[in-house]
């Protein structure tokens, strides 16, 4: 089983190494969404077993919601902004690839160290969800589209849901049923956002809103 | 030590004599030059003697400077670094004859003859030293005369300033120096190396070392001098300082390694880090040059880094109590030493010849010399493939030491050991890629193709004196490609002395690694034949059948001219371009604009970045802010009398207080 | 044992062409043509050995050196390698150093010999090749101590030998790891597609056969013998990782991976039929990608 998840959780950092490392909008929606089906996937597996009713159906709805709504719901905004479907680095994506590695070793060296109050079921899983966290930031802090600082901030999202399955396997229903209404809600009124913003500005670039500052 | 004693004063009368007879000019090339090379071959007997194993041998003549002793000794590790600087030497004096004659018209040719003299005796004198005062004087000499050899065409601005770049950088080093020998020697009270015993703050002196060595070898970042000097000086002078004269830096690290008890882990990742930067730098800025002798004054650097790669594998396996890890690196680091003297000399003694025979050094304005300069171009192929570290040649063997040991530290050392051996495996490999990009480059647009200028094409071969020292450094690389396995297995009481392991173990994995290295040889040896026969095989098929010659086809170029070619700038642009974050290389492009194109220009320069970014900022901040004490320096005699005369004044006032 | 011992060698001798026969003959099926016969390979280099040859008078004896050291060092680097269920010819601590750097000085005497002609399109071609095999080496040596640090062992035959099911079993991500970046090296340092297209010979192939364009008669033959022997030695060190097949004596392993270089050929063959070219640009973000997996195998 350990091998599974391992191989799952290398799935999951070369996930976020696409992210960094691909030039197309569409690829890295999936990669995003990809990641979404993988979490769910590790969350039922790492319950060793013992299966409940909520065990199964909760990353289920994850899975459902990260890899297929949401995906869905970005390529309807990428369609509707109707932009260039490439991702317009601010850095070069050699760069970006070599900040991801950096990040690994990072996480990996913060893997070893990190105390956690119980053992996680595989000793890549901290840095598995650490690293697609700064991915997620990577992503953020040096693409240029409205829309990858979404994709940015899901990755983000999918670290934290990969890191919480190792702190708490039994979160309490309510409370992840909240965040993942609030990642719904927050796509969602991205989703909006950019495509308004793109129907009054014709482009979703984030740099040029600085236009609209009043000290510009 | 008589010998030594002799080749020193050999020397001494070399540089008198080059005095004496400065005005006679076939004096001049038999004493200067025969100073050394009798010198050198009289020094060799001893050092090679006890490099092989002969007990080392020891001179003490009583001395009046305060700590200071005329204390000599000559062991395992002094003698390994002896042998490869009178060899040199002695061929770089051979090639000297000749190649100051270009400049008998114009210049003196005593200094450079009596600085040579100077260099190459207190370098002996750095690696025999025995006592700390004498060593530093040793080390100020052959600061000193490489300086003033440097700025030999001192009508230049550049190479003046290249001078000043060294000598400061130079001093920088020696600061450093001073404080640690200081430190060393304030516990007990001699400055003798033998009663160096510090028991604390060992982790200080041993960064301490690292500056002020690191320096003189050219460690990133403080390498700036290297490729501003090296250049500038006469190419006999350039191989003996790239090839030998920052080894003593290597020497001087190696040295003081041994004073400071059990080396710690943390001193092997340092060493690791800095042959990593230096190395990867080192050939990235070699590669994006257009100048040959600044190339291989970069490669100098690379160089530098992968033997400190190699001593930091061993210092991380000994300190991991991995013996053939430590073993092997530092055998490979030693090697490299060795080699890196070989095929370094090779290249700039080659690099003067293209610049004797066609005056320039620009290596666009180059290309067919192959044909006109055979037996140079020979050489300098044999050359660029040992420092590519190809098999069958000798930098492969080094390479592979390093290597190995770097694989049995990834294999045997847990999670957190093997980070820094697969940090030296993927750079060396880098490197390696990288050298073979820039030597093929090197090789390929200055001996290939066809002439690109009017000065290259009416090149010629040098005369014997200035192709001889090549030959015999080419096939000192083959040599020890083909027969590395009992170098590797005679270092073993070097070895043992500067890791502190028994010999036994010593012996035991230098036997293990020279096992492999005796398959690689054999495999070498196999290549050599069966190139050879392959070869015959061809011209025996071809001889009987029609060889016709015709202009290069390229797809059915009608009338290909040497300005088509590719340029050197073009070959290495996909590299400098992948690399631009570190290179920062400026392109100036004129873009085509009208119909009927008249002229397009295109210029590319990378400058240092650590001197563009790091030093230049530095020092412009510091004259800045020491520009307020400016006024004080007006040029008249009586003011600096007055300041002498106020400092004593002062002075006494505050004793007395 | 003897024959046993020099088996790998004489497999690989005689059915490299054949390996560069069954890619070209599934690309020919695929696009609905018949193709060549499988034997097709051998007959051009027949043919080549017997012609005579045109030289430029740029040319020096570097350009008549070069193939000749070319195919040298790839038969020694082959020595090295096993198949099957026999180990290689000669095998020693650190071989697999030995086999980068003969194919180090194989590409060092053809990009030499490229620049001897003179010409502008071998002078490009020269200098990618030189750019993307010197991003490609990392990613080949930590492919190596990725192999070595799960297998405990720093010599290829003994590493090969060493990985088993139950090895895989254990550690799964780092052998597959392995195996990609390994497959990336294996398409940059061969030029095949997406790196390069290995089958148009004019200026559009990009690295590797632009280099040639001057080479004719024997020497040609050599510089594509040569590099059908290097297809072959970095598909024999893959089809050695996966599938790790040890069962029923040697002659049934070498079976199996004959039968696995075969398949590797096809797959080949379908993935050049189906895939584009890279952009220039994008090859060294590839190699960059092998890097990184191989590093994370390493790190596993």
């Amino acid at each position: 089983m350990s091998q599974v998840i391992n191989s799952l959780l290398v799935l999951l950092v070369l996930t976020g190494f696409t992210l960094l490392g691909s030039s197309r909008l569409a690829a890295c929606i999936r990669a995003v969404g990809f990641q979404g089906l993988l979490l769910g996937l590790l969350a039922i597996l790492m319950q060793d077993g013992k299966l409940s009713a909520a065990g199964v159906l909760l990353p289920l709805t994850t899975a459902v919601v990260k890899g297929i709504l949401l995906p869905w719901l970005l390529f309807r905004a990428m369609r509707e902004a109707d932009t260039v479907r490439e991702v317009e680095p601010l850095i070069t994506y050699n760069v970006s690839i070599i900040a991801g590695t950096a990040a690994l070793a990072l996480t990996l060296w913060l893997g070893q160290r990190l105390q956690l109050p119980s053992e996680p079921p595989s000793s890549l899983l901290v840095p598995a969800a650490l690293f697609t966290s700064l991915a997620g930031i990577i992503v953020i802090v040096s693409r240029r589209k409205a829309l990858t600082q979404v994709l940015g901030y899901l990755a983000l999202e999918n670290g934290i849901y990969a890191f919480g399955t190792t702190v708490a396997l039994r979160l309490p229903v309510l409370v992840e049923l909240g965040i993942l209404l609030d990642v719904f809600v927050g796509v969602f009124v991205m989703g909006i956002a950019i495509f308004h913003i793109s129907r009054e500005f014709d482009h979703i670039d984030t740099d040029k809103l600085v236009a609209l500052s009043d000290v510009g | 030590m008589t010998a030594l004693l002799i080749s020193l004063l050999l020397f001494g009368a070399g540089a008198v004599a080059s005095l004496v007879f400065a005005r006679c000019d076939r004096c001049l090339r038999l004493f200067g030059a025969g100073g050394i090379i009798l010198g050198s071959v009289c020094g060799l007997v001893p050092a090679i003697q006890v490099a092989l194993g002969a007990v080392p041998q020891s001179l003490r003549i009583a001395w009046d400077v305060p700590y200071g002793s005329f204390y000599l000794r000559l062991d395992a590790l002094s003698a390994f670094f002896l042998v490869p600087i009178f060899l040199i030497c002695a061929l770089a004096a051979i090639y000297g004859t000749e190649y100051l004659e270009a400049y008998r018209e114009r210049k003196a040719l005593a200094p450079p003859w009596f600085f040579l003299n100077v260099l190459t005796a207190s370098m002996a004198v750095v690696v025999l030293a025995n006592n700390a005062i004498l060593f530093l004087m040793a080390w100020e000499t052959m600061a000193l005369s490489s300086f003033f050899l440097v700025t030999f065409e001192n009508e230049k601005q550049s190479t003046r300033q290249a001078g000043w770049t060294y000598l400061v950088a130079s001093h920088f080093g020696t600061a450093f120096l001073l404080v640690l020998f200081v430190l060393l020697g304030k516990s007990n009270g001699s400055l003798d190396f033998g009663r160096f015993n510090p028991a604390s703050s060992v982790g200080a002196l041993f960064l301490l070392a690292l500056v002020g060595f690191g320096t003189k070898a050219g460690f990133v970042p403080l390498h700036v001098w290297l490729p501003e000097a090296h250049p500038a000086a006469p190419s006999h002078v350039s191989a003996v300082m790239s090839a030998v004269m920052i080894k003593t830096g290597i020497y001087g690290l190696l040295r003081i390694l041994t004073f400071l008890g059990p080396m710690q882990a943390w001193w092997g990742w340092t060493l690791c880090a800095i042959g990593l930067s230096s190395g990867i730098l080192g050939v990235l800025l070699a590669l994006a040059q257009h100048d040959l002798k600044r190339l291989l004054a970069y490669h100098s650097v690379e160089n530098i880094g992968i033997i400190a790669l190699g001593i930091g594998v061993g210092i991380v396996g000994l300190s991991r109590d991995e013996a053939f890890v430590a073993v092997a690196g530092f055998a490979g680091a030693l090697l490299h030493v060795l080699n890196h003297a070989l095929f370094k000399a090779l290249l700039f003694l080659d690099a003067g010849n293209i610049a004797h025979a066609t005056h320039t050094r620009e290596i666009d304005r180059l290309g067919g010399l192959l044909k006109r300069m055979p037996g140079t171009g020979a050489t300098f192929l044999v050359g660029a493939a040992a420092i590519s570290g190809l098999p069958p040649l000798n930098g492969f063997i080094s390479e592979f030491l390093i290597y190995l040991a770097s694989f049995k530290g990834a294999v045997s050392l847990g999670a957190f050991g093997s980070v820094p051996m697969l940090a030296t495996i993927s750079g060396l490999a880098l490197i390696g890629g990288l050298a073979v990009a820039c030597f093929t480059k090197a090789f390929g647009i200055v001996f290939l193709g066809q002439p690109r200028s009017e000065c290259a094409e009416h090149a010629d071969e040098p005369n014997l004196a200035m192709v001889a020292p090549a030959f015999v450094l080419a096939a000192g690389c083959a040599l020890i490609g083909l027969f590395g396995a009992s170098v590797v297995r005679s270092l073993g009481p070097l070895i043992s002395s500067v890791t502190g392991l028994q010999p036994l173990v010593v012996a035991g994995g230098l036997a293990e690694a020279a096992n492999s290295v005796e398959r690689v040889a054999l495999f070498g040896a196999i290549m050599i034949a069966m190139a050879a026969l392959l070869s015959l095989a061809r011209t025996k098929a071809l001889a009987r059948r029609q060889v016709s010659m015709g202009p290069t086809w390229d797809c059915g170029y009608a009338t290909p001219s040497p300005r088509m070619q590719y340029a050197a700038s073009s070959f290495a642009q996909p590299l400098t371009a992948s690399f631009r974050m570190l290179l920062q290389t400026r392109e100036v492009l004129t873009g085509i604009e009208e119909t009927f194109p008249q002229r397009a220009e295109f210029h590319s320069h990378t400058d240092d970045p650590y001197r563009s970014y790091f030093f230049q900022p530095l020092f412009e901040s510091i004259t800045r802010t020491m520009a307020f004490l400016r006024p004080l320096q007006q040029g008249r005699v009586q003011l600096y009398v007055l300041y002498i005369a106020v400092a004593l004044l002062v002075l006494l006032l505050w004793q007395i207080a | 044992m003897v024959a046993g011992s020099f088996l790998p060698l004489i497999v690989a001798l005689a059915l490299a062409p054949l390996m560069q026969g069954v890619i070209i003959r599934t690309k020919s099926v695929v696009a609905g043509r018949q193709g060549q016969p499988l034997t097709q390979p051998y007959w051009d280099l027949w043919k080549l050995l017997h012609k005579g040859a045109v030289y430029s008078q740029t040319t020096s004896w570097i350009f008549q050196l070069g193939p000749v050291v070319w195919l040298v060092s790839l038969l020694l680097a082959l020595t090295l390698i096993p198949f099957g269920g026999f180990p290689a010819l000669s095998s020693f601590s650190g071989d697999f150093i030995v086999v980068a750097y003969l194919m180090a000085l194989g590409r060092f005497s053809t990009v030499l010999a490229a620049l001897d002609t003179g010409s502008s399109f071998e002078g490009m071609g020269a200098s990618r090749e030189v750019t993307f095999s010197a991003l490609a080496e990392p990613a080949l040596l930590l492919s190596f101590a990725a192999l070595a640090r799960q297998t405990e062992r720093i010599s290829l035959s003994p590493v090969l030998t060493a990985i088993s099911w139950s090895a895989w079993a254990h550690s799964a991500p780092t052998f597959s790891l392995t195996l990609a970046a390994l497959l990336i090296v294996l398409l940059a340092e061969n030029a095949r597609i997406p790196v390069d297209d290995p089958t148009t010979h004019l200026e559009l192939t990009m690295i590797h056969e632009v280099m040639v364009l001057d080479h004719s008669g024997p020497d040609f033959a050599m510089i594509q013998y040569g590099s059908a022997l290097k297809m072959w030695l970095f598909a024999a060190i893959i089809i050695g990782v996966a599938p790790p097949w040890h069962r029923g004596g040697p002659w049934a392993e070498t079976a199996v991976s004959l039968a696995g270089m075969m398949v590797f050929a096809i797959a080949t063959g379908l993935v050049e039929s189906s895939m584009a070219r890279l952009r220039l640009l994008r090859v060294p973000q590839l190699l960059l990608v092998a890097i990184v997996l191989s590093a994370l195998a390493v790190a596993l």
